[in-house]
């Protein structure tokens, strides 16, 4: 073992874009952290120094090496992605490790132990020698197998569980085909390079073979530089390719465990989600938007990429949105698109000064219980009328917010926007509940429900109907009989998904009342039904597509009654097909009859 | 001088329709095609959580939009909450919210695109 050389000009496309690289992430840290609010910034330094660094190093370790939540969706893609990035790590790591047992003084060089098998004159001979070198093989190996695969995925997706892949824009094109090449190229280079380095059974082998035909020692130095080229190109292609997720997913994790969340503006934090965005497209198939409507072009992924450019109708991208909160689900990289989407759709709305100020002053309603049924709910009837008789028969002292029809929760409007106009409706109907001395309110409408926990200041716990009954039957304020009859629930995404998870308390009360038949479709996985108030642009063609998508994958075990906790999502599902829906507290009420 | 009785003439309704401006009707439309098959029928103002309250009237808007009436529009259009009753009840399918959001949008200079 000794050194043939410590430098060749090969290494200077490698350096060029490793130091290219180095100041713009440094850069980019400096720049993020300078966004980020002041106790923002107190919290990450002392997340920092404390405990929580481990964490989020367990989390970077588990997360963006070995990508344990892609695993999980499907372990074909879940390996593509592991053996690129682990692999592609154990190389960097093993890399040094070689220089440091071999030659500690080169450390210093950067280039070294990226192009070791060139400098040195390493044999296989040592026990240490051929362990490192079956090593580094082994792991190359593994690289050159998710490469295979990740090329394989451009051709047919199916195989990883992905009906749609994102489309590659010119930046991403260059960084994932430079990608593709370092590792081949590594593996000719250090194969042409194994009769004189040495090498294990991977880079031996393929040496051998090689010379059975060619003159390996000619080829050397070109393959080299071509490595060499392929490394800088991907660097320098890097900040505008996808792969910015690499580096930025880790000051995420980072941000995320020092408890920073999401703002009302995408700056700082949200501009760290908006590149740690890997643009895998794994949302594309979780949105109903694509799946349903075939509006593939609509869904996240594209809005973060046209957001991150600043480029195209970003205004209109985030208007198109259900809001459910499926890609939220499914993101492995856990960014919350919806908040972003919600605050670019802030920044475009307006608002009038005399919005809302003809709706009359707070009638007081004295009462301990107070019962918002809501906007919806005065479309169905059945629901308001079937939570009277639930009030009445468990005797509780309940009035009504909204008889006869009320103001609005004041969710739709924000939605879309306007938080000015909606924090009128919301001091308007504060008002009311506060005027009313009730210890409680409930509500039918899960939009209302999620409005009233968080944007609303109430000195008073909001419940959904869902737990009210829970709590009802838990109490014996009310008793049911089993009703015999077999249901399919469907998991309203703002009751679910978007308020934290409320899935327990309705299944509690179906199990008491009928024979309640599992789906794929639950919980975290639940469907929308289209309707969604999230979203104004989606024509009415195109939301009957999503709620018969919808209403079909939840009936496919043909329940006598498809469930649900939202008005909004009984009245679209029984205009999508010819099931009977009910709401919970309707098949409660006829539980409670017989 | 002359007794008031409380009673006067009315002022004239005449509509002329080679007169009135039609930006606001192109623009609605543009905005939101399926504001074309609105035929009218009322089922949105019946159901309307402003329409409880006010004379707003989203039936009435429409009539504006193709007469051009934009002042009149700019007051009524702002009380709507969007809450999306009217859209669901709709039997011709028209996506209400977007319209108003439209008109909003034409009423409102600095936003319209």
């Amino acid at each position: 073992m000794r050194e043939r050389f410590i430098y060749d000009p090969f290494v200077l496309p490698f350096m060029a874009g490793f130091i290219y690289i180095l100041i713009y992430l440094f850069a980019g840290i400096i720049k993020t952290v300078k966004e980020l609010p002041y106790e923002d910034r107190k919290k990450l330094g002392k997340s920092i120094f404390s405990r929580k660094i481990f964490v989020s190093i367990k989390e970077i370790f588990i997360e963006c090496l070995i990508h344990r939540k892609i695993w999980k969706r499907n372990p074909v893609l879940g390996y593509m992605h592991m053996s690129i990035a682990f692999g592609w790590f154990m190389l960097i790591i093993l890399g040094h490790l070689e220089v440091q047992l071999y030659c500690p003084d080169r450390v210093k060089l950067p280039y070294f132990p990226i192009f070791f098998r060139y400098f040195m004159m390493e044999t296989e001979t040592t026990l240490k020698g051929s362990l490192l070198f079956f090593l580094m093989d082994f792991f190359l190996l593994m690289v050159l197998t998710g490469i295979g695969l990740a090329i394989y995925k451009r051709i047919n997706s199916r195989l990883m569980g992905m009906r749609r892949t994102t489309k590659l824009k010119i930046g991403d094109s260059i960084a994932v085909y430079t990608l593709w090449a370092i590792f081949p190229l590594r593996l000719l280079a250090e194969s042409f390079t194994s009769g004189i380095s040495g090498g294990s059974f991977l880079t031996r082998g393929f040496g051998l073979v090689f010379e059975s035909f060619v003159h390996n020692e000619a080829l050397i130095r070109p393959m080299w530089w071509a490595y060499s080229i392929a490394l800088g190109a991907f660097f320098f292609a890097l900040p505008f390719s996808r792969f910015m997720h690499i580096p930025t997913e880790i000051l995420l994790i980072v941000l995320r465990n020092a408890g920073i969340k999401s703002r009302k503006t995408n700056a700082g934090y949200g501009n760290i989600e908006l590149y740690s965005c890997s643009r895998c497209g794994i949302c594309i198939d979780a949105c109903q938007m694509s799946s349903a409507a075939h509006l593939d072009r609509k869904t996240t992924v594209y809005f973060m990429r046209m957001l991150r450019d600043e480029k195209g109708n970003i205004e209109e991208a985030a208007q198109q949105c259900l809001m459910c909160g499926r890609c939220v689900d499914a993101c492995p990289v856990g960014i919350d698109s919806c908040r972003l989407k919600q605050n670019v759709r802030r920044s475009g709305s307006f608002h009038s000064p005399q919005q809302y100020q003809y709706i009359p002053p707070a009638e007081t309603i004295r009462t301990d219980v107070l019962y918002f049924a809501g906007c919806m709910s005065h479309v169905t009837p059945g629901i308001e009328k079937a939570m009277r008789t639930i009030f009445e028969k468990a005797g509780v002292n309940y009035r009504m917010m909204d008889e006869g029809g009320g103001i609005c929760c004041g969710r739709p409007v924000m939605l879309l926007g306007q938080e000015e106009s909606a924090a009128v409706l919301i001091r308007k109907n504060t008002d009311i509940i506060l005027q009313s001395n009730a210890k409680l309110l409930v509500t039918s409408c899960p939009i209302c429900f999620k409005v009233f926990n968080e944007e609303y200041d109430l000195p008073i716990p909001v419940m959904h109907h869902t737990q009210y009954i829970e709590q009802l039957l838990d109490t014996g304020k009310i008793s049911v009989n089993h009703t015999g009859l077999s249901v399919v629930y469907h998991d309203p995404c703002d009751l679910g998904r978007n308020s934290g998870g409320i899935y327990q308390p309705p299944r509690q009360v179906l199990y008491q009342v009928a024979y309640v038949m599992g789906n794929p479709n639950e919980r975290e996985k639940s469907l929308c039904c289209g309707a969604s108030v999230g979203n104004a642009v989606l024509t009415n063609d195109q939301r009957r597509k999503i709620a018969r998508d919808a209403l079909e994958k939840l009936t496919e075990e043909h329940p006598d009654i498809l469930v649900t906790a939202c008005p909004l999502c009984k009245k679209t599902f029984a205009g999508a097909g010819t099931q009977q829906v009910e709401d919970i507290a309707q098949i409660v009420v006829k539980a409670m009859d017989q | 001088m002359k007794p008031d009785f409380g009673y006067s003439i009315n002022q004239s309704q005449k509509i002329d329709l080679d007169q009135t401006p039609k930006d606001v009707a192109a623009f609605v439309l543009r905005f939101e095609p399926s504001f074309a098959i609105c035929i009218g029928c009322g089922t949105c103002m019946a159901t309307c959580s402003a329409g409880h309250f006010t004379h707003f009237n989203l039936r009435m808007a429409q009539l504006m939009v193709m007469r051009g009436q934009i002042k009149k529009i700019h007051e009524d259009i702002e009380k709507c909450m969007l809450c999306g009753k009217c859209q669901m009840l709709c039997p011709r399918g028209v996506n209400t919210r977007n319209v108003v959001l439209a008109i909003h949008r034409f009423t409102h200079p600095l936003s319209r695109t």
